[in-house]
C-alpha cells in the first residue's frame, strides 16, 4: 500500500520577463498577455519532495492546478518530472479569487479526490507571493500544516519531523499524517525531466473539472467568494532626489562619489 | 461592556523576546485607532510573558489580552491559531494586524480561514481613505511594475486582517508612563491541541556574514550582474564600503546570494544609510525592500528602468564599464591621505 500524495502547483510568468508585465492604471488591471510561463519555481521543489517520498514508500502523485487550460506548461513539466496524473480546475466561476477563495477551490477538488496522506505546496509563488494558500487549505481540510519547510524526515509511515526556518534560526516540528507541507528551496534540488519522462506525458491522465464537477458552491470561489478586492492601482509617492549623473563613464563615477560624500552617505 | 470594533495587533514573542515588527504594528495601530476613534489592543501568547505585555502597553496598546500557559512557550501552530481565532470571535475587533514574519505568515492565514475572512498579504501601509466616496481601511501592497502599489479593501467581512511587512513602518515610541490594562484570558487548551502537531525545539543560530538588517551600507546586485559573470564586483564594492551583500530574486534564483540575503516583498527589508542597487530594473516587489534607506544609488544600463524613479543618485551605463570605474573612485576615496 503506497502513499497518496497531492502537489498543488501554479503556472506563473517567467521571472526573467517580469519587467514586461505592465499595468493599466485606469482599468486597474495587470496585463501580462503573451509573457512566457513556467511552473512556480518552489512548486518544483514541492513536486521533487513528493517524488522522493513516492520512490521510498511507493504511491501515487497527483498534481493539482487551478487555471486556464489553454497553456499547460506547468502541468506538462510536472508530468514530465514524474507526476502520475494531473487535475486541472477550470471554470469562469473560479476567476479572480483571493487566497481564501483559491484555497476553497482546491479544497473542493481534494475532497472529491478522496483520501490522501500528504499534500505538498511551494512556500510561496514568485508572482503574488502571499504564502497563504497552503495554510488556508490545511485549515479547510482540518489537517496540520507547516510553512517554510527546509527538511523532512519520516519517524515512521504515519509521522514526520520537519525542520522549518524562522528569522533567527530554525524550529523542529513533529506532525502526524495526513498533513500539508509548504516547502522552501533548501529542501532539495529538483530533477530535470528526462527524455523518457517527456515521452510519457501524452499517456498520462489529465482530469479537467469545473465548479459543478467538484461541487463547489459559487459563493465560496472566484471573485464572488473573495473577501478582499483590489480597489485600484496607484503610483507610490517617494521623496527621492532622482539626480542622474552626466558625462563620460569616468565623470559619472566621480560625480556619483562626490555626491555621496556631500550627502554624508560615505 | 462591548469592546467590539477595536484595532488589534498580534504581539509576537519568541523565546521571551518581542519581535520588532510588533512595535511597528503598534505605531500604525495608534494612528488608526485615533483616526477611527476606537481602542487599540494587543494579544500576546506565551509562557511568563507579562513583562512583554507591559512593553506593548509602553508602546501604545491600551489593552492586552494575555494568554499564558507552559504549553504555549513555543509557537504551536494549531493551539495558537485556535486560541487566537477564539479570542477574536469573543471580542470582535474590526481590524487585526499580524507581522509578516516566518511565523505570522503561517499563523495569519490559518486564523483567517477559521474566521472565513479576508487576509491581505504583507502590506507596506494601511490608512483610512475613500473608495467610491465611502470610507475604507486601505491596505497598500506592492503592485507590478515600477513604483506602483495596489490598494486592497475588505468591504464586507470582519475582522479585516492583514499581515504587515517587518521593517517598513516606523516603530512606536516607548513611554513608560503609559497605562494599559492587562486582561488575562485563560487558554482553554488540552493535549489534543498538540497531538497532531507540536513544535518540539526552537534553535537560534547566529547570522552568517555581516547581518543585513543592521548594516550601514547594503550593496545589492540584480539580474544585470550576469553581464559581469556574477557577483564578484558586488562583493568588492561591499568590501570597499564596509557593507553587506544582498541580491534581488533573480539573483537568488541564479544562486549568487542565499535566500537570507534576498531583498524585497518576500525577502528582507533594509533601511541602511546607503543602499546601492546594481543591475536591477526596480520592480516594486524589489524596491519595497529598501524604501526606508537614507540614500539610494542605482546603476543600471536602461535609462527607462523604474529604479531611477526611486533613487537619489542614478548612473546609466554599461555595468562592465561603470562598475570598475566606480570601484576605483571609491577606492581612491578610501585611501589614507598622505601628508
Amino acid at each position: 500500500m503506497g502513499l497518496e500524495i497531492f502537489v498543488c502547483i501554479k503556472q506563473v510568468p517567467h521571472p526573467d520577463h517580469f519587467s514586461e508585465i505592465h499595468v493599466d492604471v485606469g482599468k486597474g488591471r495587470v496585463i501580462g498577455e503573451g509573457i512566457p510561463v513556467i511552473m512556480n519555481p518552489l512548486d518544483r521543489h514541492a513536486l521533487e519532495e513528493g517524488l522522493r517520498v513516492k520512490e521510498r514508500f511507493s504511491g501515487r502523485i497527483t498534481v493539482i492546478r487551478m487555471g486556464r487550460p489553454r497553456v499547460q506548461k506547468a502541468v506538462e513539466e510536472a508530468l514530465a518530472m514524474g507526476a502520475d496524473r494531473a487535475v486541472l480546475l477550470y471554470d469562469t466561476a473560479f476567476a479572480r479569487p483571493d487566497t481564501l477563495a483559491t484555497a476553497f477551490t482546491l479544497f473542493y477538488a481534494i475532497r472529491k479526490l478522496g483520501k490522501f496522506d500528504l499534500i505538498y505546496c511551494g512556500n510561496e509563488t514568485v508572482d503574488s507571493g502571499t504564502a497563504q494558500v497552503g495554510p488556508m487549505l490545511a485549515e479547510l481540510l482540518d489537517i496540520p500544516q507547516v510553512s517554510s519547510v527546509q527538511e523532512v524526515s519520516f519517524v515512521d509511515e504515519k509521522s514526520l519531523e520537519v525542520r522549518r526556518a524562522w528569522e533567527h534560526g530554525h524550529m523542529k516540528v513533529r506532525l502526524k499524517l495526513p498533513a500539508l507541507l509548504s516547502v522552501t528551496r533548501d529542501i532539495n534540488t529538483p530533477r530535470l525531466p528526462t527524455v523518457q519522462g517527456i515521452m510519457e506525458v501524452p499517456q498520462k491522465e489529465v482530469i479537467i473539472w469545473n465548479a459543478k464537477d467538484i461541487g463547489a458552491p459559487l459563493e465560496n470561489v472566484g471573485l464572488k467568494g473573495s473577501s478582499i478586492y483590489a480597489a485600484g492601482i496607484h503610483e507610490y509617492k517617494t521623496d527621492r532626489r532622482r539626480e542622474m549623473m552626466q558625462g563620460s563613464t569616468e565623470e559619472k563615477a566621480q560625480r556619483a562619489v562626490a555626491r555621496l560624500k556631500e550627502l554624508g552617505a560615505i | 461592556m462591548s469592546d467590539s470594533g477595536e484595532i488589534w495587533v498580534i504581539g509576537e514573542q519568541r523565546l521571551g523576546r518581542l519581535e520588532e515588527v510588533s512595535l511597528e504594528l503598534l505605531s500604525k495601530g495608534t494612528a488608526l485607532s485615533q483616526r477611527m476613534g476606537v481602542a487599540l489592543s494587543a494579544v500576546l501568547l506565551g509562557d511568563e510573558v507579562e513583562e512583554i505585555a507591559r512593553e506593548l502597553v509602553f508602546h501604545g496598546a491600551e489593552k492586552i489580552y494575555l494568554l499564558e500557559d507552559a504549553q504555549l512557550r513555543y509557537y504551536q501552530s494549531e493551539a495558537y491559531a485556535r486560541l487566537l481565532a477564539g479570542v477574536i470571535k469573543d471580542h470582535e475587533p474590526q481590524v487585526v494586524m499580524i507581522g509578516a514574519t516566518e511565523i505570522g505568515k503561517e499563523l495569519a492565514p490559518r486564523v483567517a480561514a477559521k474566521l472565513r475572512t479576508g487576509l491581505t498579504a504583507h502590506c507596506i501601509d494601511l490608512y483610512v481613505g475613500e473608495v467610491d466616496a465611502a470610507p475604507h481601511l486601505i491596505h497598500v501592497v506592492p503592485g507590478w511594475g515600477g513604483n506602483l502599489v495596489m490598494h486592497i479593501i475588505c468591504p464586507q467581512k470582519r475582522p479585516q486582517m492583514a499581515t504587515v511587512k517587518p521593517g517598513v513602518l516606523p516603530r512606536a515610541v516607548r513611554d513608560e508612563n503609559r497605562k494599559g490594562k492587562i486582561i488575562r484570558v485563560k487558554p482553554d487548551i488540552g493535549d489534543e491541541d498538540f497531538s497532531r502537531i507540536e513544535t518540539v525545539e526552537v534553535v537560534e543560530e547566529p547570522p552568517r556574514g555581516k547581518p543585513l538588517e543592521s548594516a550601514d551600507v547594503v550593496v545589492c546586485g540584480g539580474w544585470g550582474m550576469n553581464a559581469l559573470g556574477g557577483f564578484s564586483m558586488v562583493q568588492e564594492l561591499a568590501d570597499i564600503l564596509g557593507g553587506a551583500v544582498a541580491g534581488t530574486r533573480p539573483a537568488m534564483d541564479k544562486g549568487w546570494v542565499g535566500e537570507a540575503r534576498m531583498i524585497g516583498q518576500s525577502g528582507k527589508t533594509v533601511s541602511p544609510g546607503l543602499f546601492v542597487s546594481l543591475g536591477a530594473s526596480g520592480a516594486m516587489h524589489y524596491t519595497t525592500g529598501f524604501m526606508g534607506s537614507k540614500v539610494i544609488l542605482a546603476v543600471d544600463q536602461n535609462l527607462q528602468a523604474p529604479i531611477f524613479q526611486v533613487a537619489d543618485i542614478g548612473i546609466v551605463g554599461d555595468l562592465c564599464e561603470i562598475l570598475p570605474c566606480l570601484t576605483m573612485e571609491l577606492k581612491k576615496d578610501r585611501m589614507p591621505k598622505k601628508f
